[in-house]
Protein backbone atom coordinates (compact mmCIF):
# COMPACT_ATOMS: atom_id res chain seq x y z
CA UNK A 1 0.00 0.00 0.00
CA UNK A 2 2.73 2.37 1.00
CA UNK A 3 4.81 1.47 -2.02
CA UNK A 4 1.82 2.10 -4.26
CA UNK A 5 1.45 5.53 -2.81
CA UNK A 6 5.12 6.23 -3.43
CA UNK A 7 4.73 5.18 -7.05
CA UNK A 8 1.75 7.43 -7.45
CA UNK A 9 3.70 10.32 -6.02
CA UNK A 10 6.57 9.62 -8.40
CA UNK A 11 4.29 9.42 -11.43
CA UNK A 12 2.50 12.59 -10.38
CA UNK A 13 5.78 14.46 -10.06
CA UNK A 14 6.97 13.18 -13.44
CA UNK A 15 3.74 14.33 -15.05
CA UNK A 16 4.11 17.77 -13.49
CA UNK A 17 7.74 17.98 -14.64
CA UNK A 18 6.76 16.92 -18.14
CA UNK A 19 4.06 19.57 -18.27
CA UNK A 20 6.47 22.19 -17.00
CA UNK A 21 9.21 21.44 -19.50
CA UNK A 22 6.71 21.10 -22.33
CA UNK A 23 5.25 24.43 -21.35
CA UNK A 24 8.58 26.26 -21.21
CA UNK A 25 10.71 24.93 -24.02
CA UNK A 26 10.12 26.05 -27.57
CA UNK A 27 13.66 25.53 -28.84
CA UNK A 28 14.27 24.19 -32.32
CA UNK A 29 16.10 20.89 -32.77
CA UNK A 30 18.71 22.33 -35.14
CA UNK A 31 19.62 25.29 -32.92
CA UNK A 32 21.95 24.55 -30.04
CA UNK A 33 22.29 27.91 -28.34
CA UNK A 34 21.27 31.53 -28.75
CA UNK A 35 22.91 34.16 -26.55
CA UNK A 36 23.51 37.89 -26.32
CA UNK A 37 27.04 38.88 -27.30
CA UNK A 38 28.38 42.30 -26.33
CA UNK A 39 25.93 45.18 -26.21
CA UNK A 40 24.44 44.96 -29.70
CA UNK A 41 24.81 41.48 -31.15
CA UNK A 42 23.27 38.06 -30.86
CA UNK A 43 25.11 34.78 -31.43
CA UNK A 44 23.34 31.73 -32.82
CA UNK A 45 25.02 28.33 -32.63
CA UNK A 46 23.66 25.63 -34.95
CA UNK A 47 24.04 21.88 -34.58
CA UNK A 48 25.66 21.58 -38.03
CA UNK A 49 27.25 23.83 -40.65
CA UNK A 50 24.90 26.16 -42.52
CA UNK A 51 25.09 27.50 -46.09
CA UNK A 52 26.87 30.82 -46.40
CA UNK A 53 24.54 32.35 -48.99
CA UNK A 54 21.56 31.62 -46.75
CA UNK A 55 23.22 32.78 -43.55
CA UNK A 56 24.32 36.14 -44.97
CA UNK A 57 20.80 37.16 -46.03
CA UNK A 58 19.33 39.60 -43.49
CA UNK A 59 15.81 38.87 -44.74
CA UNK A 60 15.96 35.44 -43.11
CA UNK A 61 16.08 36.82 -39.56
CA UNK A 62 13.52 38.80 -37.59
CA UNK A 63 14.21 40.02 -34.05
CA UNK A 64 11.87 41.84 -31.71
CA UNK A 65 11.41 42.41 -27.99
CA UNK A 66 8.86 40.09 -26.46
CA UNK A 67 6.46 42.84 -25.28
CA UNK A 68 6.33 44.69 -28.64
CA UNK A 69 6.16 42.27 -31.55
CA UNK A 70 5.42 45.12 -33.98
CA UNK A 71 8.83 46.79 -33.70
CA UNK A 72 11.39 44.75 -35.63
CA UNK A 73 15.00 45.47 -34.75
CA UNK A 74 17.29 46.32 -37.67
CA UNK A 75 20.23 44.06 -38.48
CA UNK A 76 23.29 45.87 -39.92
CA UNK A 77 25.59 42.98 -40.79
CA UNK A 78 26.03 39.26 -40.29
CA UNK A 79 29.27 37.38 -39.67
CA UNK A 80 29.70 33.65 -40.07
CA UNK A 81 32.40 31.88 -38.06
CA UNK A 82 34.97 29.83 -40.07
CA UNK A 83 33.46 26.47 -39.05
CA UNK A 84 30.08 27.76 -40.36
CA UNK A 85 28.32 26.60 -37.21
CA UNK A 86 27.79 30.00 -35.60
CA UNK A 87 26.27 33.19 -36.89
CA UNK A 88 26.68 36.59 -35.22
CA UNK A 89 23.98 39.14 -35.94
CA UNK A 90 25.04 42.75 -35.35
CA UNK A 91 22.18 45.16 -34.72
CA UNK A 92 21.92 48.86 -35.34
CA UNK A 93 21.01 49.86 -31.76
CA UNK A 94 22.03 48.52 -28.40
CA UNK A 95 19.79 45.76 -27.07
CA UNK A 96 17.70 46.15 -23.94
CA UNK A 97 18.97 42.92 -22.42
CA UNK A 98 16.50 42.99 -19.52
CA UNK A 99 13.77 42.01 -21.96
CA UNK A 100 13.63 38.59 -23.54
CA UNK A 101 13.90 38.87 -27.32
CA UNK A 102 12.19 36.68 -29.87
CA UNK A 103 14.28 35.65 -32.84
CA UNK A 104 12.66 33.95 -35.77
CA UNK A 105 14.85 32.30 -38.40
CA UNK A 106 13.33 31.45 -41.77
CA UNK A 107 14.08 28.30 -43.75
CA UNK A 108 17.42 27.23 -42.30
CA UNK A 109 19.60 25.66 -45.02
CA UNK A 110 22.26 23.18 -43.97
CA UNK A 111 24.39 21.58 -46.71
CA UNK A 112 21.58 22.03 -49.19
CA UNK A 113 18.88 20.54 -46.98
CA UNK A 114 16.16 22.64 -45.40
CA UNK A 115 15.81 22.45 -41.61
CA UNK A 116 12.55 24.36 -41.37
CA UNK A 117 11.75 27.64 -39.68
CA UNK A 118 12.60 28.28 -36.03
CA UNK A 119 11.36 30.75 -33.44
CA UNK A 120 13.55 30.99 -30.34
CA UNK A 121 13.70 33.18 -27.26
CA UNK A 122 16.95 34.94 -26.40
CA UNK A 123 17.41 35.54 -22.70
CA UNK A 124 20.09 36.44 -20.21
CA UNK A 125 21.71 33.70 -18.15
CA UNK A 126 18.72 31.99 -16.63
CA UNK A 127 19.55 31.99 -12.92
CA UNK A 128 20.65 35.58 -13.10
CA UNK A 129 17.39 36.41 -14.82
CA UNK A 130 15.37 34.62 -12.13
CA UNK A 131 17.34 36.39 -9.41
CA UNK A 132 16.72 39.73 -11.04
CA UNK A 133 12.96 39.02 -11.06
CA UNK A 134 13.12 38.20 -7.35
CA UNK A 135 15.06 41.30 -6.38
CA UNK A 136 13.01 43.37 -8.80
CA UNK A 137 9.74 42.42 -7.13
CA UNK A 138 11.20 42.64 -3.63
CA UNK A 139 13.13 45.92 -3.61
CA UNK A 140 13.44 47.76 -6.94
CA UNK A 141 9.75 47.46 -7.76
CA UNK A 142 8.50 46.98 -4.21
CA UNK A 143 4.75 46.48 -4.43
CA UNK A 144 3.89 48.76 -1.51
CA UNK A 145 6.30 51.65 -2.01
CA UNK A 146 6.64 51.83 -5.78
CA UNK A 147 3.41 50.27 -7.09
CA UNK A 148 1.10 51.45 -4.27
CA UNK A 149 -0.78 48.19 -3.84
CA UNK A 150 -2.05 46.51 -0.69
CA UNK A 151 -2.19 49.75 1.29
CA UNK A 152 -5.33 48.94 3.34
CA UNK A 153 -3.75 45.92 4.97
CA UNK A 154 -0.37 47.63 5.06
CA UNK A 155 -1.65 50.46 7.28
CA UNK A 156 -3.90 48.14 9.25
CA UNK A 157 -1.24 45.70 10.42
CA UNK A 158 1.91 47.80 10.77
CA UNK A 159 1.34 49.07 14.31
CA UNK A 160 3.54 46.50 16.05
CA UNK A 161 6.63 44.60 14.94
CA UNK A 162 5.23 41.20 16.01
CA UNK A 163 1.98 41.69 14.04
CA UNK A 164 3.95 42.96 11.08
CA UNK A 165 6.16 39.86 10.96
CA UNK A 166 3.20 37.53 11.45
CA UNK A 167 1.24 39.16 8.66
CA UNK A 168 4.27 39.23 6.36
CA UNK A 169 5.04 35.53 6.76
CA UNK A 170 1.41 34.43 6.37
CA UNK A 171 1.08 36.63 3.33
CA UNK A 172 4.24 35.24 1.71
CA UNK A 173 2.99 31.67 2.18
CA UNK A 174 -0.45 32.38 0.76
CA UNK A 175 0.76 34.43 -2.18
CA UNK A 176 3.13 31.66 -3.30
CA UNK A 177 0.36 29.04 -3.17
CA UNK A 178 -2.20 31.30 -4.84
CA UNK A 179 0.05 32.55 -7.63
CA UNK A 180 1.34 29.11 -8.52
CA UNK A 181 -2.22 27.78 -8.69
CA UNK A 182 -3.39 30.64 -10.82
CA UNK A 183 -0.35 30.37 -13.09
CA UNK A 184 -1.16 26.70 -13.67
CA UNK A 185 -4.83 27.37 -14.32
CA UNK A 186 -4.09 30.29 -16.63
CA UNK A 187 -1.48 28.45 -18.72
CA UNK A 188 -3.25 25.11 -19.02
CA UNK A 189 -6.95 25.91 -18.83
CA UNK A 190 -7.77 29.54 -19.54
CA UNK A 191 -5.29 30.10 -22.37
CA UNK A 192 -5.85 26.90 -24.38
CA UNK A 193 -9.62 27.36 -24.24
CA UNK A 194 -9.43 31.11 -24.97
CA UNK A 195 -11.13 32.07 -21.73
CA UNK A 196 -8.73 34.94 -20.95
CA UNK A 197 -11.59 37.30 -20.21
CA UNK A 198 -12.53 35.21 -17.17
CA UNK A 199 -9.15 36.08 -15.55
CA UNK A 200 -10.56 38.29 -12.81
CA UNK A 201 -13.37 35.96 -11.76
CA UNK A 202 -11.14 32.88 -11.76
CA UNK A 203 -8.21 34.53 -9.94
CA UNK A 204 -10.29 36.01 -7.15
CA UNK A 205 -11.99 32.64 -6.67
CA UNK A 206 -8.64 30.88 -6.54
CA UNK A 207 -7.27 33.36 -4.03
CA UNK A 208 -10.16 32.82 -1.63
CA UNK A 209 -9.84 29.09 -2.19
CA UNK A 210 -6.14 29.00 -1.39
CA UNK A 211 -6.63 31.14 1.71
CA UNK A 212 -9.23 28.63 2.87
CA UNK A 213 -6.90 25.74 2.02
CA UNK A 214 -3.95 27.21 3.93
CA UNK A 215 -6.31 27.85 6.84
CA UNK A 216 -7.51 24.23 6.96
CA UNK A 217 -4.09 22.66 6.45
CA UNK A 218 -2.41 24.86 9.03
CA UNK A 219 -5.16 24.19 11.58
CA UNK A 220 -4.63 20.42 11.33
CA UNK A 221 -0.86 20.26 10.88
CA UNK A 222 0.43 22.92 13.21
CA UNK A 223 -2.12 24.28 15.71
CA UNK A 224 0.50 26.41 17.46
CA UNK A 225 1.40 28.19 14.25
CA UNK A 226 -2.28 28.53 13.39
CA UNK A 227 -2.92 30.20 16.73
CA UNK A 228 -0.18 32.71 16.00
CA UNK A 229 -1.00 33.44 12.34
CA UNK A 230 -4.65 32.40 11.92
CA UNK A 231 -6.04 35.88 12.48
CA UNK A 232 -4.07 37.30 9.58
CA UNK A 233 -5.43 34.82 7.06
CA UNK A 234 -8.76 36.64 6.70
CA UNK A 235 -6.94 39.89 6.04
CA UNK A 236 -4.90 38.35 3.23
CA UNK A 237 -7.93 38.25 0.90
CA UNK A 238 -8.47 42.00 1.29
CA UNK A 239 -4.97 42.69 -0.05
CA UNK A 240 -4.70 43.83 -3.66
CA UNK A 241 -1.16 42.45 -4.09
CA UNK A 242 -2.43 38.90 -3.93
CA UNK A 243 -4.69 39.60 -6.90
CA UNK A 244 -2.22 41.82 -8.74
CA UNK A 245 0.52 39.16 -8.84
CA UNK A 246 -1.52 36.58 -10.85
CA UNK A 247 -2.62 39.34 -13.23
CA UNK A 248 0.98 40.45 -13.77
CA UNK A 249 2.03 36.82 -14.31
CA UNK A 250 -0.70 36.39 -16.91
CA UNK A 251 0.20 39.65 -18.68
CA UNK A 252 3.91 38.86 -18.90
CA UNK A 253 3.49 35.18 -19.83
CA UNK A 254 5.98 34.08 -17.19
CA UNK A 255 6.85 30.39 -16.89
CA UNK A 256 6.70 28.37 -13.66
CA UNK A 257 10.08 29.37 -12.19
CA UNK A 258 9.71 33.02 -13.06
CA UNK A 259 6.24 33.02 -11.50
CA UNK A 260 7.57 31.41 -8.34
CA UNK A 261 10.28 34.06 -8.10
CA UNK A 262 7.87 36.93 -8.68
CA UNK A 263 5.45 35.60 -6.05
CA UNK A 264 8.24 35.10 -3.51
CA UNK A 265 9.60 38.54 -4.25
CA UNK A 266 6.19 40.14 -3.83
CA UNK A 267 5.65 38.37 -0.49
CA UNK A 268 9.10 39.18 0.89
CA UNK A 269 8.83 42.75 -0.36
CA UNK A 270 5.59 43.16 1.55
CA UNK A 271 7.25 41.67 4.65
CA UNK A 272 10.14 44.16 4.38
CA UNK A 273 7.77 47.08 3.88
CA UNK A 274 5.63 46.06 6.87
CA UNK A 275 8.64 45.60 9.12
CA UNK A 276 10.21 48.96 8.20
CA UNK A 277 6.88 50.73 8.73
CA UNK A 278 6.24 48.97 12.06
CA UNK A 279 9.65 50.08 13.38
CA UNK A 280 8.81 53.71 12.67
CA UNK A 281 5.24 53.53 13.93
CA UNK A 282 6.34 52.07 17.26
CA UNK A 283 8.47 55.16 17.73
CA UNK A 284 5.65 57.43 16.60
CA UNK A 285 3.45 56.08 19.39
CA UNK A 286 5.64 57.69 22.05
CA UNK A 287 6.42 60.89 20.16
CA UNK A 288 4.46 64.13 20.31
CA UNK A 289 2.38 64.35 17.13
CA UNK A 290 -0.09 67.24 16.53
CA UNK A 291 -3.66 66.04 17.20
CA UNK A 292 -4.88 66.49 13.61
CA UNK A 293 -2.06 64.30 12.33
CA UNK A 294 -2.38 61.57 14.93
CA UNK A 295 -3.01 58.06 13.61
CA UNK A 296 -3.31 57.56 9.87
CA UNK A 297 -2.25 60.96 8.44
CA UNK A 298 1.24 60.84 9.95
CA UNK A 299 1.61 57.19 8.89
CA UNK A 300 0.85 58.24 5.33
CA UNK A 301 3.52 60.90 5.46
CA UNK A 302 6.05 58.41 6.84
CA UNK A 303 5.11 56.00 4.03
CA UNK A 304 5.66 58.84 1.56
CA UNK A 305 9.18 59.32 2.90
CA UNK A 306 9.81 55.60 2.52
CA UNK A 307 8.49 55.75 -1.02
CA UNK A 308 10.91 58.59 -1.79
CA UNK A 309 13.75 56.49 -0.42
CA UNK A 310 12.68 53.51 -2.51
CA UNK A 311 12.64 55.71 -5.60
CA UNK A 312 16.41 55.69 -5.28
CA UNK A 313 16.42 52.04 -6.33
CA UNK A 314 14.54 52.71 -9.55
CA UNK A 315 16.47 52.01 -12.70
CA UNK A 316 18.91 49.78 -10.86
CA UNK A 317 20.03 46.84 -12.99
CA UNK A 318 21.18 43.53 -11.60
CA UNK A 319 23.17 41.31 -13.98
CA UNK B 1 -28.17 58.86 3.03
CA UNK B 2 -27.13 60.06 -0.40
CA UNK B 3 -24.78 62.70 0.95
CA UNK B 4 -23.35 60.53 3.73
CA UNK B 5 -20.99 58.86 1.27
CA UNK B 6 -19.65 62.13 -0.09
CA UNK B 7 -18.50 63.92 3.06
CA UNK B 8 -19.23 62.39 6.47
CA UNK B 9 -18.38 58.85 5.36
CA UNK B 10 -16.05 59.63 2.48
CA UNK B 11 -14.50 56.27 1.56
CA UNK B 12 -10.99 57.60 1.06
CA UNK B 13 -10.50 60.24 3.75
CA UNK B 14 -12.89 59.16 6.50
CA UNK B 15 -13.19 55.37 6.24
CA UNK B 16 -9.62 55.01 4.91
CA UNK B 17 -10.66 52.27 2.51
CA UNK B 18 -9.53 51.58 -1.07
CA UNK B 19 -6.51 53.81 -0.84
CA UNK B 20 -4.31 52.06 -3.39
CA UNK B 21 -5.67 53.96 -6.42
CA UNK B 22 -5.94 57.14 -4.35
CA UNK B 23 -2.18 57.06 -3.95
CA UNK B 24 -1.26 55.35 -7.19
CA UNK B 25 -2.97 57.11 -10.07
CA UNK B 26 -4.36 60.38 -8.71
CA UNK B 27 -1.81 62.40 -10.69
CA UNK B 28 -4.46 64.07 -12.89
CA UNK B 29 -8.11 65.01 -12.43
CA UNK B 30 -9.06 63.01 -15.51
CA UNK B 31 -7.69 59.77 -14.05
CA UNK B 32 -9.75 60.41 -10.92
CA UNK B 33 -12.92 60.97 -12.95
CA UNK B 34 -12.44 57.84 -15.04
CA UNK B 35 -11.63 55.49 -12.21
CA UNK B 36 -14.45 57.12 -10.23
CA UNK B 37 -16.89 56.30 -13.02
CA UNK B 38 -15.65 52.71 -13.15
CA UNK B 39 -16.05 52.30 -9.39
CA UNK B 40 -19.48 53.97 -9.45
CA UNK B 41 -20.60 51.57 -12.18
CA UNK B 42 -19.38 48.48 -10.31
CA UNK B 43 -20.76 49.70 -6.98
CA UNK B 44 -24.23 50.50 -8.33
CA UNK B 45 -24.65 47.37 -10.39
CA UNK B 46 -23.36 44.95 -7.77
CA UNK B 47 -25.46 46.63 -5.06
CA UNK B 48 -28.60 46.28 -7.18
CA UNK B 49 -27.76 42.67 -8.08
CA UNK B 50 -27.16 41.64 -4.49
CA UNK B 51 -30.21 43.44 -3.18
CA UNK B 52 -32.36 41.79 -5.87
CA UNK B 53 -31.20 38.26 -5.07
CA UNK B 54 -30.58 38.67 -1.31
CA UNK B 55 -33.41 36.30 -0.33
CA UNK B 56 -31.85 33.41 -2.25
CA UNK B 57 -28.32 33.68 -0.83
CA UNK B 58 -27.48 31.29 1.97
CA UNK B 59 -25.83 33.33 4.77
CA UNK B 60 -22.80 31.03 4.92
CA UNK B 61 -21.77 31.62 1.32
CA UNK B 62 -22.62 35.31 1.19
CA UNK B 63 -19.04 36.65 1.04
CA UNK B 64 -18.00 34.45 -1.93
CA UNK B 65 -21.24 35.44 -3.65
CA UNK B 66 -20.45 39.12 -3.20
CA UNK B 67 -16.93 38.62 -4.49
CA UNK B 68 -18.09 36.77 -7.59
CA UNK B 69 -20.79 39.36 -8.32
CA UNK B 70 -18.26 42.18 -8.06
CA UNK B 71 -15.77 40.25 -10.20
CA UNK B 72 -18.39 39.81 -12.91
CA UNK B 73 -19.20 43.52 -13.08
CA UNK B 74 -15.51 44.42 -12.97
CA UNK B 75 -14.92 42.14 -15.95
CA UNK B 76 -17.70 43.97 -17.79
CA UNK B 77 -16.28 47.46 -17.16
CA UNK B 78 -12.74 46.21 -17.82
CA UNK B 79 -13.68 44.90 -21.27
CA UNK B 80 -15.76 48.00 -22.08
CA UNK B 81 -12.96 50.39 -21.14
CA UNK B 82 -10.37 48.34 -23.03
CA UNK B 83 -12.57 48.41 -26.14
CA UNK B 84 -13.80 52.02 -26.18
CA UNK B 85 -11.15 54.03 -24.27
CA UNK B 86 -7.83 52.26 -24.85
CA UNK B 87 -5.74 55.37 -23.98
CA UNK B 88 -7.37 55.95 -20.62
CA UNK B 89 -7.34 52.23 -19.92
CA UNK B 90 -3.60 52.16 -20.43
CA UNK B 91 -3.10 55.09 -18.04
CA UNK B 92 -5.07 53.37 -15.30
CA UNK B 93 -3.24 50.10 -15.83
CA UNK B 94 -3.92 47.30 -13.43
CA UNK B 95 -6.11 49.37 -11.10
CA UNK B 96 -9.30 48.76 -13.11
CA UNK B 97 -8.95 45.03 -12.58
CA UNK B 98 -8.14 45.58 -8.93
CA UNK B 99 -11.53 47.18 -8.26
CA UNK B 100 -12.45 43.62 -7.24
CA UNK B 101 -10.28 43.91 -4.15
CA UNK B 102 -11.63 47.31 -3.04
CA UNK B 103 -12.89 46.89 0.49
CA UNK B 104 -15.42 49.69 0.11
CA UNK B 105 -17.63 47.79 -2.34
CA UNK B 106 -17.78 44.57 -0.35
CA UNK B 107 -18.39 46.57 2.82
CA UNK B 108 -21.40 48.39 1.34
CA UNK B 109 -22.84 45.12 0.07
CA UNK B 110 -22.48 43.50 3.48
CA UNK B 111 -23.72 46.48 5.51
CA UNK B 112 -26.44 47.89 3.27
CA UNK B 113 -27.46 46.11 0.09
CA UNK B 114 -27.96 42.71 1.71
CA UNK B 115 -30.52 44.15 4.13
CA UNK B 116 -32.41 46.73 2.06
CA UNK B 117 -34.61 46.71 -1.06
CA UNK B 118 -33.31 47.78 -4.43
CA UNK B 119 -34.17 51.51 -4.48
CA UNK B 120 -32.49 52.52 -1.19
CA UNK B 121 -29.42 50.41 -2.01
CA UNK B 122 -29.24 52.10 -5.41
CA UNK B 123 -29.08 55.56 -3.82
CA UNK B 124 -26.66 54.41 -1.14
CA UNK B 125 -24.29 52.97 -3.71
CA UNK B 126 -24.54 56.09 -5.90
CA UNK B 127 -23.58 58.19 -2.85
CA UNK B 128 -20.61 55.97 -2.04
CA UNK B 129 -19.43 55.88 -5.64
CA UNK B 130 -19.68 59.66 -5.92
CA UNK B 131 -17.80 59.99 -2.63
CA UNK B 132 -14.97 57.92 -4.03
CA UNK B 133 -15.01 59.94 -7.24
CA UNK B 134 -14.98 63.18 -5.26
CA UNK B 135 -11.99 62.00 -3.22
CA UNK B 136 -10.06 60.95 -6.30
CA UNK B 137 -10.88 64.23 -8.05
CA UNK B 138 -9.84 66.31 -5.04
CA UNK B 139 -6.49 64.52 -4.90
CA UNK B 140 -6.06 64.80 -8.65
CA UNK B 141 -6.92 68.52 -8.51
CA UNK B 142 -4.27 69.26 -5.90
CA UNK B 143 -1.61 67.12 -7.52
CA UNK B 144 -2.22 68.27 -11.08
CA UNK B 145 -2.47 71.95 -10.17
CA UNK B 146 0.58 72.01 -7.93
CA UNK B 147 2.66 69.50 -9.82
CA UNK B 148 2.10 70.31 -13.48
CA UNK B 149 0.21 73.64 -13.33
CA UNK B 150 -2.60 72.22 -15.45
CA UNK B 151 -6.21 71.09 -14.99
CA UNK B 152 -7.84 68.49 -17.27
CA UNK B 153 -4.75 68.88 -19.45
CA UNK B 154 -5.27 72.66 -19.96
CA UNK B 155 -2.53 75.00 -18.86
CA UNK B 156 -3.81 77.12 -15.96
CA UNK B 157 -0.86 78.58 -14.14
CA UNK B 158 1.70 78.65 -16.91
CA UNK B 159 4.47 77.42 -14.63
CA UNK B 160 5.12 74.47 -12.38
CA UNK B 161 4.93 75.49 -8.72
CA UNK B 162 5.95 72.23 -7.03
CA UNK B 163 7.15 69.53 -9.35
CA UNK B 164 7.35 67.24 -6.34
CA UNK B 165 3.59 66.64 -6.40
CA UNK B 166 3.67 64.90 -9.75
CA UNK B 167 6.16 62.33 -8.43
CA UNK B 168 4.57 58.99 -7.57
CA UNK B 169 5.68 59.16 -3.95
CA UNK B 170 3.79 62.42 -3.36
CA UNK B 171 0.51 60.49 -3.43
CA UNK B 172 1.19 59.38 0.13
CA UNK B 173 1.88 62.95 1.27
CA UNK B 174 -1.21 64.26 -0.47
CA UNK B 175 -3.53 61.68 1.12
CA UNK B 176 -1.89 62.33 4.50
CA UNK B 177 -2.43 66.10 4.28
CA UNK B 178 -6.01 65.70 3.06
CA UNK B 179 -6.82 63.38 5.96
CA UNK B 180 -5.28 65.88 8.35
CA UNK B 181 -7.49 68.63 6.87
CA UNK B 182 -10.60 66.48 7.32
CA UNK B 183 -9.56 65.76 10.93
CA UNK B 184 -8.98 69.47 11.54
CA UNK B 185 -12.43 70.41 10.22
CA UNK B 186 -14.00 67.76 12.43
CA UNK B 187 -12.07 69.02 15.47
CA UNK B 188 -13.15 72.63 14.85
CA UNK B 189 -16.79 71.62 14.40
CA UNK B 190 -16.70 69.64 17.65
CA UNK B 191 -15.23 72.59 19.53
CA UNK B 192 -17.91 74.92 18.14
CA UNK B 193 -20.63 72.51 19.27
CA UNK B 194 -19.15 72.33 22.76
CA UNK B 195 -19.02 76.12 23.04
CA UNK B 196 -22.68 76.36 22.00
CA UNK B 197 -23.85 73.91 24.64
Amino acid sequence: MRKLRQYFLLIFMLVIWGLLTAGCSQEHRFIKKVTFKGTNSIMITFAGPVDESWAKDTGNYAIYEKPDPDILLKITHITLTPDKKSVILSLEDDLNQQQPHILSIKGILSEGRSQGTATVTVKKLYFGYLFSILIGAMIIGNFVFTKYLGLCVFFGTSQKKTTAIGMGITFTLVIIVASMMSWFLYQFVLKPFRLDYLQIVVFIGLVSLSVQAVDTVLRKINPALFKAFGVFLVLVIANCIILATPLILADNEYNAWESLMLATGAGLGFLIALFLMACVRERLEISNVPPTYRGLPISFIVAGLFALAFMGFSGMVIF
Amino acid sequence: MFFAGILAENPIFRLALSMCPAVGISTTVMNGVLLGIAVLFVQVFSSCTISAIKDYIHPRIRIPTYTLTIATWVTVIDLVLAAYMPEAYKAMGIFVKLIVAFAIITMRLEMFASKNPIIPSFWDSVGMGLGFMFGMMALGFVRELLGAGTLFGHDILGFRPLLFFILPAAGFFCVGFMMAIFNYVELVLKRMKQEKS
